[in-house]
C-alpha cells in the first residue's frame, strides 16, 4: 500500500488528538465505525456562543488513511459553523488526502464522524431538527 | 531500503548466495551447462540432464524420498494443483469427496473451490482454537466417497505445525489419500515420507533459500499414487507436468534443499533463540495475544495481536520493519485474516494482529531494534486509540453498542 505524502503527515503528526469532557454543554461527540469492521473514529467538536466550532479533537483506531482523514477533519471543522461543517464531503476528505479507491470508506467514516458528532451537539442543545444554530441560543 | 529489517521470511526468503553462485553457472554458455536436459544426443543435454537428476536426489533425501517420487513444478501452487485436481479426476471413480481445512493457503482452497464446481464436493473443517487439526473430527467427516484429504503441514500465518503422522495413519487405515502443503515446513521441520503415512507433498523453493518460481511434488510410489496431469505437452516428468526443465531453477532448489538438510539442526536453534528474544521483548506489553499453538509452531513465527490498536496502521506506523498483517483493510469487504477468524479469534484481535517471520539471516541487533521500535509505536498509536482509551475507562467493549457501517 503506497500512501500519499498527507496521509503520511497527517499519520506521522496527526492533528488535535485528545477528548474533550463529553458531559459539557458545548461539547458534542460522535463515535463512527465498529472495532470488528477494523476502524472506529471518534470526534468531538466545542461550540462557542456564536454556534462556531472554535476547537475539535480526535482519536481512530483504525488504518492509516483513516487516522489522517479524522485528523484532517479536525483541522478542517475548526472555525466553521455547524452548518458549513456539515457541507465537508468525503469527496473532499478523499481528494485532499489522495484517498485510494480501497480506501474511500475511510473518508465516508470522517463525514459521518463530522455528522454525529454535530447531532449528539444538537440533542444536547434539545435541538435535533434544526437546520440552524437559532435553537441552541434558546436553550 | 536497505535500512528496513526483513521480518517476513514465510513470505518470500533471499536466495542464499550459495544457491544464486552455483545457478548462475547454468544460465550462461560459459560452463556449457545452459542445455536442454531433454537433449538425448549431445553433451549439453546429458550435462543439463545430470544436473537436474542430482537436485532431484537432493530434494528427495530432505524428506526420505526416492528421486523418482519428485515432480518438478513451478511452485507450491502448481504443486498444490496438480495433487489435489490431477487426483481428484484420475479417482473420480471411486468417490468424489474431498476433505481440507479452513486454515490452508488459498492454492488449497481455491483449488477445492474449482473442483466444487467441477461437481465434487468439498468438507472444509475448523482447527481447533490452537491451530491445530481435530483428529475426531476429521475422522467423523470421511466417508466411504471421500478419496482425499488436503492438510497442510505448516501454516503460513500463524506457523502451528499439524501432525502428520497422525493424520496419515487415519488417511491410510481409511484408504484415503493424504496430501500435504509442506511449502512452510520444508527445511524448518524433519520430514520423512518413509514413516509418515503422506501420499503427496508440496514444495516450494522460495521458501527455503532458492529461487521464485520453483516448487516440486512428491508423489508416493509405495503404494503407488496415480494423477491425472494438468499440463499436456511433450511428456516431461513421466508424463505428469511437460515443459522443459527450468535447469538453473532446478539446481537452485537442489542447493538450498541440499543445505537446508545439512543446516536445519543448527539454524533451528539460532532462529529460536532470535524469536523468543522477540517473544520475550513484546510480552511485557498489556494486552498482547500470540495467535496459534506455542508449543507445536516452527522457531520461525511470532504472530501477535496488540489489542486496540488496528494492524495496518502498526505496519505503517513500523516501516522500519518488513511484516506482515492480517488485518485486510485495503479489501472492500474489510474481512479480515480468515485463518485468524477460523482459530475462533475476534475481528479485532485479527485486525490487530501481526506476523514476524525471522529466518536464516536475522541478526540479534535486528530483534532488539524491532523490539525498541514495537514498544514505541504500539504506545504512540494507544495513544490515539478511543479503544484504548475506553478499555483503560473499564468499559466493556463487547457490550458497546457500534455502528456497524
Ligand atoms: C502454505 C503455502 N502454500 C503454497 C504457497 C504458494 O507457493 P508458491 O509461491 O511457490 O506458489 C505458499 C506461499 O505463499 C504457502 O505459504
Amino acid at each position: 500500500m503506497a500512501y500519499s505524502d498527507k496521509v503520511i503527515d497527517h499519520y506521522e503528526n496527526p492533528r488535535n488528538v485528545g477528548a474533550f469532557d463529553k458531559e459539557e454543554q458545548n461539547v458534542g461527540t460522535g463515535m463512527v465505525g465498529a472495532p470488528a469492521c477494523g476502524d472506529v473514529m471518534r470526534l468531538q467538536i466545542k461550540v462557542n456562543e456564536q454556534g462556531v466550532i472554535e476547537d475539535a479533537r480526535f482519536k481512530t483506531y483504525g488504518c492509516g488513511s483513516a487516522i489522517a482523514s479524522s485528523s484532517l477533519v479536525t483541522e478542517w471543522v475548526k472555525g466553521k459553523t455547524l452548518d458549513e461543517a456539515l457541507a465537508i464531503k468525503n469527496a473532499d476528505i478523499a481528494e485532499e488526502l489522495a484517498l485510494p479507491p480501497v480506501k474511500i470508506h475511510c473518508s465516508v467514516l470522517a463525514e459521518d464522524a463530522i455528522r454525529a458528532a454535530i447531532d449528539d451537539y444538537r440533542t444536547k442543545q434539545g435541538d435535533d431538527s434544526s437546520e440552524t444554530d437559532e435553537g441552541r441560543k434558546s436553550a | 531500503m536497505s535500512k528496513t529489517i526483513y521480518l517476513d521470511y514465510s513470505a518470500t526468503t533471499p536466495v542464499d548466495p550459495r544457491v544464486a553462485e552455483k545457478m548462475c553457472r547454468y544460465l550462461t554458455a560459459e560452463y556449457g551447462l545452459f542445455g536442454n536436459p531433454a537433449s538425448r544426443s549431445h553433451s549439453f543435454g546429458w550435462a543439463a540432464e545430470e544436473a537436474v537428476e542430482e537436485a532431484r536426489q537432493q530434494v528427495a533425501a530432505l524428506i526420505n524420498a526416492d528421486p523418482k517420487e519428485i515432480v518438478w513444478t513451478s511452485g507450491a501452487t502448481e504443486s498444490d494443483n496438480l495433487a489435489i485436481k490431477g487426483a481428484a479426476h484420475f479417482y473420480a471413480k471411486k468417490g468424489k469427496h474431498l476433505i481440507t481445512l479452513t486454515t490452508e493457503h488459498k492454492a488449497v482452497l481455491d483449488t477445492c473451490r474449482q473442483l466444487e464446481r467441477d461437481g465434487f464436493e468439498v468438507t472444509y473443517l475448523d482447527p481447533r482454537p490452537d491451530g491445530l487439526v481435530d483428529l475426531d473430527r476429521l475422522a467423523a467427516a470421511i466417508r466411504p466417497d471421500t478419496i482425499l484429504v488436503s492438510i497442510m503441514h505448516v501454516n503460513n500465518e500463524i506457523g502451528v505445525i499439524q501432525d502428520i503422522d497422525a493424520i496419515g495413519q487415519l488417511t491410510r487405515s481409511k484408504g484415503v489419500l493424504f496430501h500435504v502443503d509442506a511449502a512452510q515446513s520444508a527445511g524448518k521441520v524433519p520430514i520423512d515420507v518413509t514413516t509418515s503415512q503422506v501420499d503427496l507433498m508440496s514444495f516450494s523453493a522460495h521458501k527455503c533459500y532458492g529461487p521464485k518460481g520453483m516448487g516440486a511434488l512428491y508423489v508416493r510410489r509405495k503404494p503407488r499414487v496415480r494423477l491425472e496431469a494438468q499440463m499436456h505437452g511433450g511428456g516431461h516428468e513421466r508424463g505428469l507436468r511437460s515443459g522443459t526443465l527450468p535447469v538453473h531453477q532446478i539446481v537452485g532448489m537442489g542447493e538450498a534443499f541440499r543445505l537446508a538438510r545439512e543446516e536445519m539442526a543448527s539454524e533451528n536453534e539460532r532462529v529460536r533463540s532470535l524469536r523468543d528474544r522477540l517473544l520475550a521483548g513484546v510480552s511485557g506489553i498489556e494486552e498482547v495475544y500470540i495467535n496459534g499453538d506455542m508449543e507445536r509452531r516452527v522457531p520461525h513465527n511470532l504472530n501477535v495481536s496488540f489489542n486496540f490498536v488496528e494492524g495496518e496502521s502498526l505496519m505503517m506506523a513500523l516501516k522500519e520493519l518488513a511484516v506482515s498483517s492480517g488485518s485486510a483493510c485495503t479489501s472492500a469487504s474489510l474481512e479480515p485474516s480468515y485463518v485468524l477468524r477460523a482459530l475462533g479469534r475476534s475481528d479485532e484481535l485479527a485486525h490487530s494482529s501481526i506476523r514476524f517471520t525471522i529466518g536464516r539471516f536475522t541478526t540479534e541487533t535486528e530483534v532488539d531494534r524491532a523490539i525498541e521500535l514495537i514498544h514505541e509505536k504500539i504506545a504512540k498509536l494507544r495513544e490515539l486509540s478511543p479503544l484504548w482509551e475506553m478499555f483503560k475507562e473499564g468499559i466493556d467493549l463487547d457490550n458497546v453498542k457500534w455502528a456497524a457501517h
